[in-house]
């Protein structure tokens, strides 16, 4: 698979992941968005800096081509779904913690 | 870049008190399995060509599967910011519904 194949992949699994398996329902709270706003500025200034300077190279072949901040597009899904995935399971196991207290 | 992303979120654990280093199992159970599944990624990337590391910007120490001890790194400092900027959201913005 290519890069943009896996990095839509693991979107739809981090978007499932949230919405179906943790019910954590991220997405659909502003504590979610307004976190990711502030992730996704920090992104694009160190992507930036990774791929100006050609410290990380891509494969033309495996990627659209677009690129935000130097940076191919598919870096951005590749990052939503890594900060999507770790904050459903930092709140999935807060939530559990706080059920087992009240036990 | 990693010591970037430690100066611009470590901050908010002693200024907001968001206590995600203090509760540092529970983020270390948070982050190990979703980046255990990037790693892998990480090393089929790595192995399709994808993507490369120049070695010249790279302390050149490899861990399992050829990835950089970079990545590494990468994979735990990442989610503890993306972790500490949530729950300094919510320090701030506490009447917002969880």
């Amino acid at each position: 698979m290519s890069y943009t194949q896996l990095a839509i992949v693991a979107v739809v699994c981090a978007v499932l992941f949230d919405l179906l398996v943790a019910r954590t329902q991220l997405l659909k709270r502003r504590v979610f968005w307004t976190s990711y706003a502030i992730i996704l500025s920090f992104q694009l200034l160190t992507n930036w800096w990774l791929t100006s300077r050609n410290i990380v190279m891509y494969n033309p072949a495996t990627i659209v081509g677009l690129r935000i901040a130097s940076a191919p597009i598919e870096d951005l899904l590749f990052g939503f779904a890594l900060v999507l995935g770790v904050l459903t399971n930092w709140m999935r196991i807060g939530a559990l913690e706080k059920r087992r207290q009240q036990l | 870049m990693i010591a970037f992303t430690v100066v611009g979120s470590f901050w908010l654990e002693i200024f907001l008190k968001v206590r995600v280093l203090a509760r540092i199992k529970r983020a270390l159970q948070a982050i190990w399995p979703i980046a255990s599944i990037f790693i892998i990624w990480d090393a089929y990337a790595i192995k399709s060509s994808h993507w490369r590391f120049d070695k010249a910007q790279v302390l050149g120490i490899y861990g399992p599967f050829g990835i950089p001890l970079e990545e590494y790194l990468f994979f735990f400092f990442v989610p503890i910011a993306a972790i500490m900027t949530i729950e300094a959201v919510r320090t701030v913005k506490k009447d917002w519904p969880l």
